[in-house]
């Protein structure tokens, strides 16, 4: 139990953590971050709306008063999903456009991510119960080059091939002309559509899987109860999967989070190139816009996710694990 | 994009090299046991090809890289060996000069990255299970959890001044975490080994424990950290800045992908422009990778022994 209270304290201690910092990084600029901000929206020379500033005061959730003051708001403001207006997209509040962008990289980077997980596993598992051969060496030294690869250009190499050479793919977009909704029209469109970013993504996604599955079952495959389970006369099968993959699997679940946050960097290079209609498209648009209460709120958008993730990763490997349950870490 | 490269542990085609000598001897020809690796060589040729590159840019190339007066959107010829970009621009002179954007990255945010990791990661370990290495450890924990990424993009994004020293600034703070996770666990596993037990046995100081004793045998396994962190900051540059978030002032590789997108070059076809300074960039992330096996096997004699 003490192993599960802990996972969550740390859950709240760094959602916390993320909270302040997204507080934080608009005031580590000099000068009042509202009026910076109406400065950079309306250009440096403009003349100062002292309404402007106001109103961009309020939506900062930083009216008056001093710095406490201001985060004690920023809190409450949190606390009732008020995230500000969108510049880019005025009137509509950054939540509503955040909104409707998520699905389209839940979507994508969940798919991707499983994948990953499975391909990953699976030739890593493979690559180590038959070390040295040549298959292993391909595996590992294909993720070694592959991984050195720089992601975002694959995505430009695919594009150029598959989307404008070939022309097997759209190009850019997440879906035609079918109106969004559950029709097998729509579904179908949009997952044509989203598949060079998914395999983008995927070409570097599953090599720290790879690696890191090879690398622990190796180590497992030395381990006394393998020499026990072979002595006993199990079928290799069973050595293989039911003894050492299963036990390797472990170590790979509390990596989850940050290979999330990796896929989830990726995709925002990936959108941007694809024109994909999610969080990360949106948070380049962003970017050129100068759209800072988007931006900010997509970041902490993006960072809770992957705390939840975490969270979710840590809770199930103590399930897994009963060790980590004991050594209360 | 995937920064850090985990690396197999037991790998066959190694040459069999010298047994390992007495901890308390200064490491052995270390150069000679990276340069004796075939991988760590061709990186080290490699990488040296690059520097060779960036140093000598004004001789190497024919025009200033910054020059966009030329014809647009020209064949290869020998004017331009590979072409001009959409705004007339020297593809060529254009990559030479990126090499030195992209080192200069690689150098200093991996030596920034470096720094924090050591600090933070030294102390931390070294005071295992006291408030400062809970407080450190903490600090550490959160910065791994959160996606890099988005964190640098931000932090560009609110920043009025953009340039090189930004770009090393923000790399650095955002992507030590990992490596000072490293360096804390080698620390206590060192702390706990028999060499250093003896050496308080024999009646050592602490301070000479930690930095005569421990210290010179991770000597490897920091070069290794700032390897994989320079590897990083090539990366992470060539991703900012291919959202435009780079230095307006000096050409990168990340800047020309930027460019070459943003025109269309892909729609268009125009294949070298998008093709080059991605190879360039994996040419160099690969060299820096494989000179990362010959100092891995400075720090794992395992690596060695096989």
């Amino acid at each position: 139990m003490r192993y599960f209270a802990r996972r969550i304290g740390f859950f709240l201690a760094t959602l916390w953590a993320a909270v302040t910092l997204n507080f934080v990084i608009p005031r580590l600029q000099p000068g009042d971050p509202a009026e910076v901000m109406v400065r950079k929206l309306a250009g440096k020379d403009a003349q100062l709306d002292p309404a402007a500033v106001t109103a961009m005061r309020a939506m900062l959730g930083a009216p008056d008063g001093n710095l406490f003051q201001q985060y004690v708001d920023y809190l409450k403001a949190l606390s009732h999903g008020k995230f500000g207006i969108s510049y880019t997209y005025f009137p509509y509040p950054v939540t509503e456009v955040i909104g409707k962008a998520l699905p389209w990289t839940l979507v994508l980077v969940g798919v991707t991510q499983v994948l990953a997980f499975v391909i990953g596993v699976t030739l890593g598992a493979y690559a180590a119960w038959r070390r040295n051969t040549r298959f292993d060496s391909l595996v590992t030294l294909g993720s070694t080059f592959v991984g050195t690869l720089p992601g975002f250009w694959i995505a430009l190499l695919l594009l150029f091939a598959f989307g404008y050479t070939l022309g097997w793919f759209p190009t850019s977009g997440g879906y035609e002309d079918s109106m969004p909704g559950w029709n097998p029209g729509f579904v179908g469109d949009a997952a044509l559509h989203s598949l060079l970013p998914a395999a983008s993504l995927l070409v570097t996604a599953p090599i720290g899987w790879i690696l890191g599955m090879r690398n622990t079952m190796v180590m497992n495959l030395g381990e006394d109860y393998i020499r026990l389970a072979r002595a006993k006369g199990l079928p290799d099968r069973v050595v293989a999967l039911r003894y050492a993959a299963r036990n390797a699997l472990l170590p790979s679940v509390t990596g989850f989070a940050i290979a999330l946050g990796g896929v989830l960097g990726g995709s925002i290079l990936v959108e941007t190139i694809f024109d994909y209609p999610g969080m990360g498209r949106l948070m380049g648009e962003a970017v050129s816009n100068r759209d800072f209460p988007l931006l900010q709120a997509l970041l902490l958008f993006i960072i809770v996710g992957v705390l939840v993730a975490n969270l979710v990763a840590d809770l199930l490997y103590g399930v897994l694990d009963p060790r980590a349950r004991k050594a209360g870490r | 994009m995937s920064t850090g490269v985990v690396q197999p542990t037991d790998r066959g085609d190694l040459p069999v090299e010298a047994p390992l000598e007495e901890a308390s001897s200064t490491p052995p020809r270390w150069y000679a046991l990276v340069w004796g690796n075939r991988k760590a060589r061709v990186g080290i040729v490699l990488l040296g090809f690059f520097v060779l590159v960036a140093v000598l840019a004004p001789v190497i190339a024919p025009y200033d890289g910054a020059r966009t007066d030329f014809e647009a959107l020209l064949p290869p010829s020998g004017a331009h060996p590979l072409g001009t970009t959409t705004q007339g621009g020297d593809i060529f002179s254009q990559l030479v000069y990126g090499s030195r954007t992209s080192l200069l990255v690689g150098l200093f945010g991996g030596l920034f990255a470096t720094a924090i990791a050591l600090v933070v990661g030294l102390v931390s370990g070294y005071k295992e299970g006291t408030v400062v290495d809970d407080l450190l450890s903490f600090v550490t924990n959160v910065a791994l959890v959160v996606p890099v990424l988005p964190l640098m993009i931000v932090l560009v994004a609110y920043s009025d001044v953009r340039g090189l020293p930004l770009l090393v600034f923000v790399i650095g703070i955002t992507s030590w975490a990992g490596h000072a996770r490293a360096k804390r666990s080698q620390i206590i596993t060192l702390r706990n080994r028999d060499f250093v037990t003896a050496a308080k046995f024999s009646g050592e100081s602490t301070f000479r424990i930690v930095f005569r004793e421990i210290m010179p045998s991770m000597t490897s396994l920091v070069a290794a950290g700032f390897v994989g962190a320079a590897t990083g900051a090539i990366g992470a540059e060539a991703g900012l800045s291919f959202l435009g978030l780079g230095d307006p002032s000096s050409i990168s590789w990340g800047t020309m992908l930027y460019q070459a997108n943003a025109q269309g070059a892909v729609a268009q076809g125009l294949w070298i422009w998008v093709l080059v300074p991605g190879l360039t960039l994996a040419l160099l992330i690969t060299s820096l990778t494989f000179i990362n096996f010959g100092v891995d096997l400075l720090s794992n004699p395992h690596l060695r022994e096989e």
